[in-house]
């Protein structure tokens, strides 16, 4: 997919402004890309409209998966592969086979939602992010506004920004290397550049 | 409208800021270690060292070389191993517990905690692998396809949960703690200005950018986890309980084990905590976010545990004789009045009689106190193990086979292997990652602050001035 090039960025300081200005922003019609936070703000995913995370549903899914493979697991290899009579029990004695089975429950919902959750958000260790100010990671609030996908003009959308009491606000073009810069594109610039360079994507302004 | 109780103390002072919290965790990893660190890495790489040493000549000649004999088949080996899962349990007992009770003051002490937990787990499972005798088999009890036809394991035995609730609980903790560590890592990746920094945090950090949705799905993620695993803390002590009370030796065999081990866990647990966070506060002066209240919190949570395992020695005490059974009776009488009566006793010193001083608000608010007395329990829980399992065994049904257990130089040395491995971690996570979660601090900054706090106003919905562009009706959902 091919990713839009030409955006609004507005700041927020605080955490409360940024609520009531994402409000005010979806208020007047403007579609936000998405806002960037330093810590998760609570009630922010409201603000902008997103439904509920589906990543429970992803947990109960492996969980289920993996209490069926532990009984199945277990009740075949002491059950049916290798019965043994150990103590006079039975070969499948339930009781027992809680512990294993109650362990690889966690341990499938653990992995199977975390897995699910780098993969939904493109998290991955060769990724690299395509930061719209780098302060998003520090001590600002940063909202992403894509001219594209709007059908107000640009002047129109800053006056929305500067009503939604924004701290700053400016324009934010990236480049097509920007855009697509694959992870050794990215390597090889920062140790050919240096950080001051392209490779600090979002150079404090 | 969050209302903060009146009565409680703000999580962070000093009138920081968010920027505030940024530099003062992020500048120790980005500037050189200070003295202190080289001189404690030091001490503990030589420990690792000399310990290693030990342990290859262990290894190399097999486990006759520690102290054990044809009666006490057990001893240092599973009293580490027990002591080291007990102190892991605090970690995710503040992470994932206090996350669900919606403890705010967890969120500067978790990530040590959490660390400390990967860490000590590390150092537990170092023991059932070299107490085997021949650790290059560690692979036999997973249930593996074998030209035995297969023969698999014996999903009935207990060492065998053992096996799957220690590997789950360290795989968990691990991802736990990383899933934590993302947002941070970015914040450091983003304030880096040499290659090599922005590079590793940059492979660290995963891409992430702290987009809404992203942090939507990450909070929903923490909250499930912290579901999964406060049953599987429980879990594993009472799994690693189940390696004794399962067995029909007398001071072994009792119903009680578990509650008791998971509060003993917890206990040691906090202690360690303590430990670790009195010093690290000391060395990155992060007085302003593991405040006296912090700490006054953790010392509470030991008096109540310490109370709880205080009440399983007497219950243990009192069902040997309430059972009618005399080699249960014969078991507690002699743990207490036996040879091994000192370490009954200093179990019972530091364990059930230390904490109590914790009582005192001038004890619980000394930081003096605290590190001795958090030693103390770490001392008394050791030998809580060291009697249960040596002090059942020494003694058994056959009078002509008793002995008595005296650990060897090898005992002692793979001991202090472990704590070499614990220390050297540990520094080295302080120095090359954040030891607070900065992102769950900055959240609760706001609401908790000293500055807030004090003003305690309620943030009024000021009417938004009134629109100047025409408003379009969004068409599709964002």
């Amino acid at each position: 997919m091919e990713k839009n090039k030409h955006f609004l960025v507005g700041i927020f300081g605080d955490q409360d402004d940024l609520l009531h200005g994402v409000e005010h922003i979806r208020h007047a019609g403007v579609k936000i890309h998405e806002a960037y936070t330093p810590f998760p703000v609570h009630g922010l995913e409201h603000a902008l409209g997103y439904t509920r995370s589906w990543m429970p549903r992803a947990a109960f899914v492996f969980g289920f998966l993996g209490i069926c493979s532990a009984i199945t697991m277990q009740t075949w290899m002491m059950g049916i592969d290798w019965p043994m009579i150990i103590g006079g029990k039975s070969y499948v004695a339930v009781p027992d086979f809680v512990p294993v089975s109650f362990e690889m429950t966690v341990l499938f919902a653990a992995f199977g939602m975390v897995g699910t959750f780098l993969v939904t958000n493109d998290l991955k260790p060769y990724g690299v992010p395509r930061i719209f100010d780098i302060r998003s990671t520090d001590d600002k609030h940063v909202v992403a506004i894509d001219l594209a996908n709007n059908t107000l003009s640009e002047e129109q959308i800053a006056q929305v920004l500067k009503e939604a009491h924004v701290e700053e606000y400016y324009r934010k073009d990236f480049t097509d290397e920007e855009n697509e810069g694959g992870f050794w594109k990215y390597v090889v610039d920062l140790f050919t550049n240096g950080v001051t360079r392209s490779s600090r994507i979002a150079n404090h302004r | 409208m969050q209302i903060v109780s009146e009565v409680r103390e703000p999580l962070v002072i000093g009138g920081k800021t968010i920027k505030d919290v940024t530099n003062d965790i992020s500048r120790p990893i980005e500037a050189a270690p200070p003295r202190d660190w080289f001189a404690a890495m030091f001490v503990s790489v030589l420990l690792l060292g000399t310990g290693g040493y030990f342990l290859g000549d262990m290894l190399w000649n097999g486990i006759g070389r520690w102290g054990l004999n044809k009666t006490v088949q057990w001893a240092w080996d599973i009293t580490n191993f027990v002591w080291w899962v007990g102190i892991g349990h605090a970690g995710t007992l503040i992470s994932a517990v206090l996350l669900l009770f919606r403890q705010k003051w967890r969120t500067s002490i978790n990530r040590a905690a959490e660390a400390m937990t990967i860490f000590a787990v590390i150092c537990a499972a170092f023991w059932p692998v070299v107490h085997m005798g021949r650790p290059w088999l560690v692979y036999w009890p997973l249930p593996l396809p074998n030209t035995y036809g297969s023969l698999w394991v014996n999903f009935n035995s207990p060492l065998l949960w053992d096996v799957f609730a220690i590997s789950t609980y360290f795989s968990v903790s691990l991802v736990f703690w990383y899933i934590g560590l993302i947002p941070d890592f970015a914040t450091i990746r983003d304030r880096a200005t040499t290659k090599w920094p922005k590079l590793m945090y940059g492979l660290l950090s995963f891409g992430w950018t702290g987009g809404a949705r992203t942090w939507m799905h990450y909070e929903s993620v923490s909250l499930i986890l912290a579901g999964l695993s406060t049953p599987l803390v429980l879990s594993v002590h009472t799994i690693v309980s189940f390696d004794f009370a399962t067995s029909v030796i007398p001071g072994w065999h009792t119903t009680i084990f578990p509650p008791y081990f998971v509060a003993g866990a917890i206990f040691s647990g906090f202690a360690m905590v303590l430990t670790l966070m009195l010093v690290t506060r000391k060395v990155y002066r992060l007085e302003s976010y593991i405040t006296m209240e912090h700490i006054e919190m953790m010392n509470i949570i030991i008096i109540v545990t310490g109370s709880i395992v205080g009440i399983a020695y007497t219950t243990e005490f009192f069902i040997a004789w309430y059972s009618g059974v005399e080699y249960e009776q014969y078991a507690f009488i002699n743990r207490a009045t036996g040879p091994y009566w000192w370490s009954y006793w200093a179990m019972m010193t530091c364990n059930v009689i230390s904490p109590q001083l914790f009582w005192f608000k001038p004890i619980r608010t000394s930081l003096v106190w605290t590190f001795v007395l958090s030693i103390v329990v770490n001392i008394g829980m050791w030998f809580e193990r060291f009697v249960i399992i040596v002090t059942s065994l020494h003694r058994d049904y056959l009078p002509s086979s008793w002995a008595y257990f005296t650990p060897t130089m090898w005992d002692i040395m793979c001991y202090a292997f472990t704590f070499g491995l614990f220390f050297t971690l540990f520094f080295m996570f302080a120095k090359f990652f954040p030891v607070i979660n900065m992102a769950e601090v900055k959240a609760v900054l706001k609401e908790s602050s000293s500055k807030n706090y004090r003003a305690r106003r309620t943030i009024t919905e000021e009417p938004l001035p009134p629109l100047t562009v025409p408003v379009v009706e969004e068409k599709t959902a964002h």
